[in-house]
């Protein structure tokens, strides 16, 4: 009981990072896509939040080391790289949205900025990806003889990198939908409409590329989703979906659209968790995967977890809501 | 360079850059309050402006310890796996409160830096109390955890493995009200004396400017309180650390020899090879009564621990002297100016003054680092005390010197950032502010 309450707290977690600070990295990897004169409006939208949204990231560690230490320290021994290299990534766009924002003398500099913040919002969803993707593949072996079997083949393959760019795709989508909603300007919100919707075709393109990589590096992950009715139902309705969201975008209808583009990606998050419930990670060779089961901590601790969780739930979300209403309060009326 | 030591170097390099960072976000709020507080009673503007022109560092400074902090919580699994794995059931309760800390923080500082003209003034205020309370909490929490490193509990430990794990009883260890008493006011005394100082500076180009002195005043009746009271959380911490990791206190003090009674050794380079100290200065007697509140008490020496047990002693003591050094200075200064004060005479007229504060700036983060130092190093060879070695906690991945590399770079890159951000906030002050061109007599 009490683990599987953590384990929803843990979900939620993963979901509210991915709805909030992914379409913050997202709203990064956009200036790509619409170009540099929208990048007022992309660093007003995100300038409030953005530190909030990022503390769910820290959530689900504080969650994986005091829950379920082994997953913790498997992941962060065998996925080392890759961690760090997220890590630079989030320390790169942190810092260079900031010192964007708060340099004093505008000069040649924000050029600078501009340029890190861009770069380091695409790598830290796509080695958040590729981080997801090795879990789930199962090449981690504790019993590996080489460097490069332990430390680089569990997360540097095709399935990971799918699952990255997927991870990619879909915050940057997240952010492009999210936008229509943080502009006035027709021009700029037609701007981000079509950028909402070529990057809704490129996740699902991606997608069916994930489960392409999957067969190809071993994980059948299509007789896995077979297998799993919610999961298979999951993804049908968001592809039901698909078609309501075009519509809604069509008309700019901000709140809709947000909710829909929220919608499909919950759904997405949730058949991820159902197929792969209760494994965390799948291991190489003959190690038995860890579960959510397996590794969590003694009920002593779950106890402690779960109270500091709730109390801490009973505060933040409340405080969470002023927040987003105080400075996205206007933007959800025009819709 | 050995795995161990690229580790351990690693680890130094983010604590000792993330404390920093951690520390400005715990007092700064408090500073912005005083002034924000000070405007809305007396409506002069020179305090609104202090306040904005803080919060502009202060955003800097939190986004860049916010990151790091990241870091920090995969770091500890990135390099100590094993320690991670037996201790994150154990002392991770802090952790998950800090969490909420850590959320509250940013939401509030999020309306804070951002809400200026969308809150009415007190709630604003009250924001930043939010941000400075929570910051406060955070840092607490933090400690707690470390302290249960240097102060195990709330666990059995039976062939290699924690049982009866009570998270509470780990919280709430023996060494987490010193530690965190020690090092909330130290946040205090350091950002106080940085702030203090460098608006004593930028006074000695005009010591009539109506902002730098409002600054000055109350970045150093902060700073100066927190460093007269710093001594007595010192002692309180001096007296448990003597009490539960007699090994720490003696490679702080360079103890070679149990004594009673035991005098204290100010200065002087421990020879670890010959067991003694060169060019220290020695006051009997002094050593006894500050470790056990008895000036003829006995006091553990090294000759009582196993060689092979024994914290790098050159470091640690140096370190602890350079920590009491800086913070009896500070103490010094802050108790000069509440006499000034208390006599009606304006020290921060006075040139003399002014440069005496400026040579204060960096005095509280070194004594922060080095107090840092002392706990950390400290406690080697043990990542829990008595438990646990370091050296048995690390990740078998070959290579971790690159990850160091990485890092050390990373953050040697972004402090000089954040030097260059503050000159370009500071010379362009009198453009942004109209007091920062007043003058008053």
């Amino acid at each position: 009981m009490l683990t599987n309450i953590v384990i929803f707290f843990l979900a939620l977690s993963i979901v509210f990072y991915v709805l909030f600070a992914g379409a913050d990295f997202g709203a990064g990897v956009l200036e790509y896509i619409t170009g540099r004169r929208h990048r007022q409006v992309v660093a007003d939208a995100i300038g409030p939040v953005w530190e909030a949204n990022h503390v769910w990231l820290v959530l689900v560690v504080v969650i994986l080391f005091m829950g379920f230490p082994s997953i913790y320290s498997a992941m962060s021994l065998y996925l080392h790289i890759p961690l760090l290299l997220m890590l630079v990534g989030i320390i790169f766009r942190g810092t260079a949205f900031t010192f964007m924002h708060y340099d004093a003398i505008k000069d040649q500099s924000s050029r600078v900025y501009d340029a890190v913040f861009k770069i380091s919002s695409i790598i830290t969803p796509l080695f958040l990806g590729m981080i997801v993707g090795a879990a789930m593949l199962g090449r981690i072996n504790p019993e590996a003889e080489s460097f490069s079997e332990a430390f680089i083949s569990p997360w540097l393959n095709l399935f990971s990198l799918s699952v990255g760019l997927f991870c990619l795709v879909l915050f940057t989508f997240l952010a492009a939908v999210y936008m229509i909603g943080e502009t006035d300007e027709e021009p700029e919100r037609k701007a981000f409409i079509r950028a909402g919707k070529q990057l809704n075709m490129a996740a699902v393109v991606v997608g069916g590329g994930v489960f392409i990589a999957a067969e190809w590096n071993g994980l059948p992950l299509l007789a896995l989703f077979g297998e799993s009715p919610v999961s298979l139902g999951s993804l049908v309705v968001t592809t039901l979906l698909l078609p309501v969201l075009w519509i809604s975008l069509q008309h700019s209808w901000v709140l809709w659209s947000r909710l829909l583009a929220g919608a499909q990606v919950v759904l997405i998050l949730f058949a991820w968790f159902w197929v792969q419930h209760p494994v965390v990670i799948n291991m190489g060779a003959s190690d038995p995967p860890l579960t959510v089961y397996s590794a969590a901590a003694p009920p002593a601790t779950m106890l402690q977890l779960v109270i500091a969780l709730i109390v801490g739930a009973a505060i933040i979300l409340p405080f969470l809501y002023y927040l987003m209403k105080t400075f996205k309060a206007g933007q959800f009326k025009q819709g | 360079m050995e795995d161990l030591l690229a580790a351990r170097l690693q680890m130094a390099v983010s604590l000792g850059f993330h404390i920093i960072f951690a520390c400005i976000g715990i007092a700064m709020p408090f500073l912005m309050a005083i002034a924000e507080y000070r405007w809305i009673k007396t409506g002069q503007q020179v305090y609104q402006d202090l306040a904005k022109a803080w919060s502009k560092g202060v955003a800097i400074f939190f986004a860049t310890g916010a990151v790091s902090g990241t870091v920090l919580s995969f770091e500890l699994g990135m390099l100590w796996p094993t320690f991670m794995e037996h201790a994150g059931p154990i002392f991770g309760m802090p952790f998950s409160w800090e969490g909420t800390a850590f959320f509250v923080e940013a939401i509030a500082l999020g309306l804070f830096l951002y809400g200026w003209d969308k809150l009415r003034p007190w709630v604003h205020w009250w924001t930043g109390i939010v941000v400075g309370v929570s910051g406060v909490a955070s840092g607490i929490f933090v400690v707690a955890a470390n302290a249960w490193m240097n102060s195990p509990a709330g666990f059995d430990w039976v062939n290699g493995q924690a049982i009866n794990i009570d998270p509470v009883a780990a919280m709430f260890n023996d060494a987490w009200f010193s530690q965190a008493l020690h090092m909330t006011l130290a946040a205090f005394v350091a950002t106080g004396f940085a702030v203090a100082g460098l608006h004593a500076l930028l006074l000695l180009k005009n010591r009539k400017n109506l902002f730098h002195r409002k600054a000055l005043k109350i970045a150093l009746v902060v700073g100066g309180l927190a460093a007269i009271l710093q001594p007595i959380s010192g002692d309180y911490a001096a007296k448990g650390v003597a009490e539960r990791q007699p090994a720490k206190l003696a490679a702080m003090e360079a103890l070679f020899e149990t004594s009673q009674p035991a005098s204290l050794t100010i200065g002087g380079i421990p020879d670890v090879e010959n067991r003694e100290v060169d060019y220290d200065i020695e006051i009997p007697y002094l050593l006894s009564f500050l470790a056990h509140g008895d000036f003829n008490a006995k006091v553990t020496g090294l000759d009582q621990i196993p060689r092979k047990d024994w914290p790098p002693v050159l470091i640690t003591h140096i370190a602890f002297q350079i920590m009491v050094g800086a913070g009896l200075l500070m103490m010094g200064v802050g108790g000069l100016y509440f006499y000034f004060l208390w006599r009606k005479k304006e020290t921060i007229r006075k040139r003399w003054f002014l440069w005496l504060v400026g040579a204060c700036m960096p005095l509280g983060f070194i004594a922060v680092e080095a107090g840092w130092t002392v706990t950390e190093v400290g406690r080697q060879p043990w990542i829990i005390y008595g438990i646990m070695k370091t050296k048995d906690a690390l990740s078998p991945m070959p290579g971790l010197q690159y990850s160091f590399y990485m890092i050390t770079g990373l953050y040697l890159l972004l402090s000089a950032i954040v030097v260059w951000l503050m000159y370009r906030q500071i010379i362009t002050l009198s453009g942004r502010y109209a007091s920062a061109n007043t003058t008053e007599d």
